[in-house]
C-alpha cells in the first residue's frame, strides 16, 4: 500500500514502438493486397491468413499491450482463439468429410428472389442454375477416394 | 470503513484495496468481454468457412464484385485509427491532456471516414441488388447460392460496422470527459478499455478484409 504511487505509474512505451508497429501493419496491408494479385491456387487462403495473423498478433501484442501486461490477459485472449479454432476445425471436419460416410450434396437455397422469380434473371447462366436446383447440384465432396 | 479511504484518490471505489487492483479488475473484465466478442464473430467466421468450402468457385466469382481499393483504403484508415487510439493512451499516461484529446479526435474522424466509405460501398451494393439472402436480385455472379456470399458479407461487415459505431460513441464520450478533466496519468481506465475494444474492432477487420475483398 505504501508504494501505491510506484505501482500506479503507467508503463509508457516509446513512441517509436507505436509508429514502427503501425508502419509494419500498413506495409503488410500493401503486401497482402499485392499477394492477392497472384494466383497461388490452394495457397491463396493460407498466405492471406498468415499475413492477417501476423498483423493481428502485432495489434494484440503492442497496441493491446499483451506483451507487457499481466500474462493472464494473454491467456484469456489465446483461450478465445483456441476455442474458435476448435469450433472451426471440428465443424469443417464434419462438413467436408461427411460425404465419406453417405452421399450428401450442397444444393441451392431457394430463398433468394433469383430462384423463385425467374423472369428477373436475364442472364442465361443464372437461369440455368436456378432451374437445375433439384437435379444438378454442386457436390460438397467431389473426391471421396482420398 | 469510509474513514480509511479519505486519503484515497477520488476515482478509487471503496471495494478495491488499491488503484492497481481496481485497474487490473477492469482490465480482466474487459478481456473477458473481448473474449465473448471474438466468439460472437467466431460463429459468423464458421458460417463463412462452411459456405466457402461448399461453393469455392461461387465465392471466388462473387468476391470480384467487391471494390478492393475501397476495402484497402478502409483497412489503412482503420489501422491508422488504431495507431492514434494507442497514442492517445500513451499521451494520457504522460499526462498530456491536450494531446490526448487531439489523438482521440483524430481517431473519431478516421472512424467516421471508415463509416463513410462503408456507406458508399453498401449504397452501391443495395442499388445493384447485391443483397443478402431473400433480397438478392443481382445476376452478374455465376455459381450456386450467390446470395449466401452477400449474406456473409453484410452480416460480418454489418456487425463490424455496428461495433465501429459503438466505438465512435465511446470515443466521443471520452473526448467530452477528457475535456472535463476526468482523466490523468493516475486514472485513465476508460480510455484504456475503449482502446482495447477499438483494437479488437481493428483486429477483426484485419481478417474480414482479405476474406472478402482479396480471396473471396
Amino acid at each position: 500500500m505504501t508504494d501505491n504511487t510506484q505501482t500506479n505509474e503507467p508503463h509508457v512505451l516509446p513512441l517509436s514502438i507505436y509508429l514502427g508497429v503501425g508502419s509494419i501493419l500498413i506495409f503488410l496491408t500493401a503486401v497482402t493486397v499485392y499477394a492477392a494479385s497472384f494466383n497461388f491456387g490452394e495457397f491463396n487462403l493460407l498466405i492471406a491468413m498468415l499475413i492477417a495473423t501476423v498483423k493481428a498478433s502485432l495489434v494484440a501484442m503492442y497496441f493491446m499491450h499483451l506483451k507487457y501486461d499481466n500474462k493472464l490477459y494473454l491467456l484469456l485472449f489465446l483461450s478465445a482463439i483456441v476455442f474458435l479454432g476448435i469450433f472451426i476445425v471440428i465443424t469443417m471436419f464434419d462438413t467436408l468429410r461427411r460425404g465419406d460416410i453417405y452421399e450428401i450434396k450442397a444444393g441451392a437455397i431457394r430463398d433468394a428472389v433469383i430462384y423463385d422469380s425467374l423472369h428477373i434473371t436475364p442472364d442465361a447462366h443464372a437461369l440455368e442454375d436456378s432451374l437445375s436446383i433439384s437435379t444438378d447440384t454442386t457436390e460438397i465432396v467431389i473426391d471421396t477416394t482420398k | 470503513m469510509s474513514q480509511s479511504h479519505t486519503n484515497q484518490p477520488a476515482f478509487m471505489q471503496h471495494h478495491f484495496s488499491d488503484a492497481e487492483q481496481q485497474r487490473e479488475s477492469a482490465k480482466l473484465g474487459m478481456w473477458l468481454f473481448l473474449l465473448t466478442e471474438i466468439l460472437l464473430f467466431g460463429g459468423l467466421f464458421v458460417f463463412y468457412a462452411i459456405y466457402r468450402a461448399w461453393h469455392p468457385e461461387m465465392f471466388h466469382n462473387a468476391h470480384k464484385v467487391l471494390d478492393v481499393t475501397m476495402g484497402a483504403t478502409n483497412t489503412i484508415v482503420l489501422i491508422t485509427s488504431s495507431i492514434t487510439m494507442a497514442l492517445s493512451i500513451r499521451s494520457i499516461q504522460l499526462n498530456k491532456i491536450k494531446q490526448t484529446i487531439w489523438f482521440l479526435v483524430t481517431t473519431l474522424l478516421l472512424a467516421g471516414t471508415f463509416m463513410v466509405i462503408k456507406y458508399f460501398e453498401y449504397e452501391h451494393k443495395i442499388h445493384l441488388g447485391q443483397l443478402p439472402g431473400h433480397y438478392y436480385t443481382y445476376t452478374g455472379v455465376e455459381g450456386t447460392n450467390q446470395h449466401v456470399f452477400f449474406s456473409a458479407y453484410f452480416l460480418m461487415t454489418g456487425l463490424h460496422g455496428i461495433h465501429v459505431f459503438v466505438g465512435m460513441c465511446l470515443i466521443g464520450w471520452l473526448i467530452f470527459k477528457t475535456k472535463a478533466g476526468m482523466f490523468s496519468s493516475q486514472y485513465y481506465t476508460h480510455i484504456e478499455m475503449t482502446g482495447l475494444y477499438w483494437h479488437l474492432v481493428d483486429l477483426i477487420w484485419i481478417f474480414l478484409f482479405p476474406l472478402f475483398y482479396l480471396i473471396g
